[in-house]
């Protein structure tokens, strides 16, 4: 097997890790806006602490699934087309969060920030479902033809798997962002944070755990596979426990750390099959048979060899810009906006 | 309406959408940079609030350009599974290049700077706004790069499966056609930023004259005043307004300049590469060198009977093409039968294409909208860059007229090279059809590399799956340009002071203070 091609599976599983990372405590942030808190000053602290961050943990998306088209793009257009309905509306999800969170703070009314924590809520959790079921199904299978186009029409994706996946990396957004927001916020919102990380978290993992098992039964994994799997499983127990004993850094590691190795396991286990077939195991989308030339996957490795230490870099130094816990005190009153108007009628009030 | 149809109006809306936030992202953003760069230089006060009240009219856009873009990466896949297995080898590797190269600096940055105000130095912080709107034009060039692959491909070879295999890599990203399209893209954004900003500022020397903070000498001189009980409108503010409009006359004219001279040259190339696109742009229907003005006839209609010529400029349209007066172009009947010869008349008659194999290939793109989207394009570029010329000469006694009607003009003309670029890019990608990947006669090597459009749909999709997203995506990008409208209006209505709310008295942290380390309140949050 072409080694480059190999390289590339392992890039875009890196890819991929890194954005349920990264994008996990963004995602699980907007879901906890709308259900761990009525207050608004507590909700702003919440969105804060993914302010300066979340739209540079989103272009992991946007680069593993270009990195699909560019590497493999058989397996893009498979896995993208099959999946048409749950990806529109993980864009709108996509669309809404990001242009919430942008307008959110934007006009000083209540209804406004309202409808838009609704927004930027629903739509993370937009996001998290759909992307994890399209995680899931290329793990464990799409019925797909010879040519790699569903058979079954629009909904044929409509699986257990789907299902499982969406849940997994809905709940480990949940689990991961409340060690998130225990670590970087203060007052009431890491209060609440933490104990959510210590009563709920353990269950919001479990649908992942469900997720890379199946993964292990379906590909028949090896030792290897099994024990990084159990490494998951390790990860989230430490995890949990260091968020019991209150230690936050350590219990954000922890379960950053399920997420990690969970990934981990999935992708070994999986390899080299990218996407496999429900009809026939012939139809199975492989590294193999997926792979750019040599060229293409030359060119692009030399230019990521180059590129990604420095983009870890400086997303690394942006963390650290920010690495100050966001408290209720730092949250500066709405903003008013007056016309500078001097003859209008309306000079004074809040239009 | 068949699978193709509704997925070309499906990609069609939704990347024209997409459109209409990038080249006022790329024009405003380096226009910010500047203002930023002259605060940090000079210390001077107006550039400051210039940098805070456009930046934050900056963000608000932005923010839908993102929102959107993230569409255009997923949309190949999912409707057009066919291209993208097709071109894949290629066409995939400048968009994973924009992921890496572009857009994590782009978005990093901006974070950075957007909540970086009073905790990086001014250096530094300054820095981080040119590496984000760096990050912008380089993720231009390389979507730029991918699109001109379809219009003009280059550096590569038919693989033993028949899809092309990138061979060439410089060759792709040194493409003639995107290194034109690409600076006239640039060219035409920051006539777009510039318009904006001309716009927006004469509204505001008209309101404080309005208002009558500013009054004008017997010699048409102004005479900076400022109102006590209106935070913001000081003195200060007038310069604001009055740096910010000529800065984006300039910009504005320059940008026009350059569109000139950048699409000249993508002009002649058209003829080189794809002539019968540029046979489109004119309805030319028989050979000839003359510039049609003026056309009337049905324009739905790609027969050439239907289409009469009223007003011609002889010799021009062989200097468009050619760069000599007076050389004969071949007209759309001439090509045809030219294009038939070689691409054939039917669509391969192979099941993958379902009931469009076999169709006929109608080569002539539709005309009208080749012909009107060139005109509109030429035509609201020109009227921007005068109005750049008459907005200098009017203001160059420091303040605009006292004219309602010129101050409505001058915000009705943001919207001009908005619908420029727009009919530009409606143009050039109608004016590919058939093709999704253009097969270029004249030019040899890459003559055998091309795809139709109706062979690039994904087979597995369902007409009603793309109509789900059409009006999902299509309604939700309604309401939010609604909204995007609202805010902008809101903002710019509140002048500086709606940026900075600190000249309000809101708040009173110090936004200069170096350190950084003080647990106060955030001088940006969301």
């Amino acid at each position: 097997m072409e080694p480059l091609a190999i390289i590339w599976f392992v890039a875009i599983a890196l890819l991929w890790t890194g954005y349920l990372l990264l994008e996990g405590f963004d995602l699980g942030v907007g879901m906890h806006m709308i259900f761990s808190t009525r207050s608004e000053r507590d909700r702003r602290v919440m969105l804060n602490t993914i302010g300066p961050v979340w739209d540079g943990n989103e272009v992991w998306l946007i680069t593993a699934v270009a990195a699909l088209f560019a590497a493999f793009s058989p397996w893009y257009a498979a896995l993208l087309s099959a999946l048409y309905v749950p990806l529109t509306l993980a864009l709108l999800g996509l669309i809404l969060r990001a242009v919430g969170i942008e307008y959110r703070g934007k006009v000083g009314t209540r209804v406004w920030a309202t409808f838009w924590t609704y927004m930027i809520g629903l739509g993370s959790a937009a996001v998290a479902f759909f992307i994890g079921a399209l995680l899931a199904l290329t793990s464990i299978g799409l019925p797909i033809d010879g040519n790699g186009d569903r058979v079954g029409g629009p909904f044929a994706w409509l699986s257990w798997p789907a299902l499982v996946g969406g849940l997994a990396v809905v709940g480990f957004a949940l689990a991961h962002s409340a060690t998130f927001l225990a670590l970087k916020a203060d007052g009431p919102v890491r209060r609440r944070a933490s104990g959510f990380a210590v009563r709920w978290a353990p269950l919001c993992l479990l649908p992942l755990l469900v997720w890379i098992a199946m993964v292990q039964f379906e590909h028949g994994a090896g030792p290897a596979g099994w024990t990084v799997a159990l490494l998951a499983v390790v990860s989230g127990g430490v995890g949990w426990a260091q968020a019991r004993a209150g230690r936050e850094g350590l219990a954000f590691t922890g379960y950053a750390g399920t997420g990690l190795f969970g990934l981990a396991a999935i992708f070994l286990a999986m390899f080299p099959v990218l996407l496999p077939s429900t009809i026939d195991s012939a139809f199975d989308i492989t590294v193999q048979s997926a792979a750019h030339s040599t060229y293409t996957l030359g060119v692009l490795t030399v230019i990521t060899v180059v590129a990604l230490p420095v983009i870890l870099c400086y997303q690394a130094w942006s963390y650290w810009v920010f690495r100050h816990r966001v408290t209720p005190g730092m949250i500066p009153e709405p903003h008013v906006i007056l016309p500078a108007i001097l003859r209008a009628e309306d000079a004074g009030r809040q239009v | 309406m068949d699978v193709v149809e509704i997925a070309r109006w499906q990609f069609g809306i939704t990347t024209v959408y997409h459109f209409l936030m990038v080249p006022l992202t790329i024009g405003l953003g380096a226009m910010v940079a500047v203002m930023h760069t002259a605060w940090v230089r000079s210390g001077q006060e107006k550039f400051l609030r210039m940098t805070k009240f456009w930046g934050k009219l900056y963000l608000i856009n932005f923010i839908l350009g993102v929102a959107t873009g993230l569409v255009q990466e997923f949309q190949f896949g999912m409707a057009w599974s066919e291209y993208s297995r097709f071109v894949g080898d290629v066409f995939g590797a400048p968009l994973a290049l924009e992921g890496l190269l572009a857009f994590f600096l782009e978005s990093t940055f901006l974070g950075i700077w957007i909540f970086g105000w009073g905790r990086l130095r001014k250096g530094v912080h300054l820095a981080a706004l040119w590496c984000a709107v760096i990050g912008s034009w380089v993720s231009a060039y390389f979507i730029i790069v991918a699109n001109s692959w379809m219009q003009h491909p280059v550096g590569v070879e038919l693989g033993e499966d028949g899809r092309p295999v990138m061979t060439d890599v410089w060759a792709v990203l040194t493409n003639n056609t995107a290194l034109a399209a690409f600076t006239h893209a640039v060219f035409g954004a920051l006539v777009v930023g510039g318009m904006f900003l001309l716009g927006i500022a004469w509204y505001h020397l008209w309101r404080r004259r309005h208002d009558g903070i500013d009054t004008v000498d017997e010699r048409g001189h102004v005479i900076v005043g400022q109102a006590q009980d209106i935070p913001g409108r000081d003195r200060t503010d007038h310069g604001v307004w009055i740096w910010s409009l000529r800065f984006g006359a300039i910009v504005a004219m320059v940008g026009f300049l350059g569109t000139v001279v950048t699409g000249d040259i993508q002009g002649k190339l058209m003829y080189e590469q794809q002539p019968m696109k540029m046979a489109a742009a004119e309805a030319a229907c028989h050979s000839g060198s003359s510039f049609s003005v003026l056309s009337l006839g049905n324009p739905g209609s790609t027969d050439c009977r239907d289409v009469t010529t009223l007003i011609e400029v002889p010799g021009v349209l062989g200097f468009l093409a050619t760069g000599e007066w007076g050389v004969d172009m071949p007209g759309i009947r001439d090509l045809e039968p030219e294009y038939v010869d070689r691409y054939g008349e039917t669509i391969p008659d192979d099941a993958l294409y379902g009931d469009r194999a076999g169709a006929q290939i109608e080569y002539v793109p539709v005309m009208w909208v080749t012909y009107w989207g060139f005109r509109l394009m030429i035509g609201l570029g020109g009227i921007v860059a005068a109005a750049g010329a008459v907005a200098l000469w009017l203001t160059r006694r420091g303040t605009v007229p006292g004219s309602r009607g010129l101050m409505r003009l001058a915000l009705a003309g943001i919207l001009a090279p908005f619908a420029a670029n727009i009919a530009g890019w409606i143009f050039t990608e109608m004016g590919r059809q058939p093709f999704v990947v253009a097969p270029n006669p004249a030019v040899t090597g890459a003559d055998s590399v091309y795809m139709y459009t109706q062979a690039a749909v994904s087979p597995g999709v369902t007409a009603g799956e793309l109509l789900f997203s059409l009006i999902s995506l299509g309604s939700v990008y309604g309401v939010l340009l609604v909204v995007e409208v609202y805010l902008l209006v809101r903002y710019t209505r509140g002048g500086v002071a709606s940026a900075m709310p600190e000249l309000i008295g809101q708040d009173d942290d110090d936004v200069d203070d170096p350190d950084g380390e003080h647990d106060d309140v955030l001088s940006f949050a969301y």
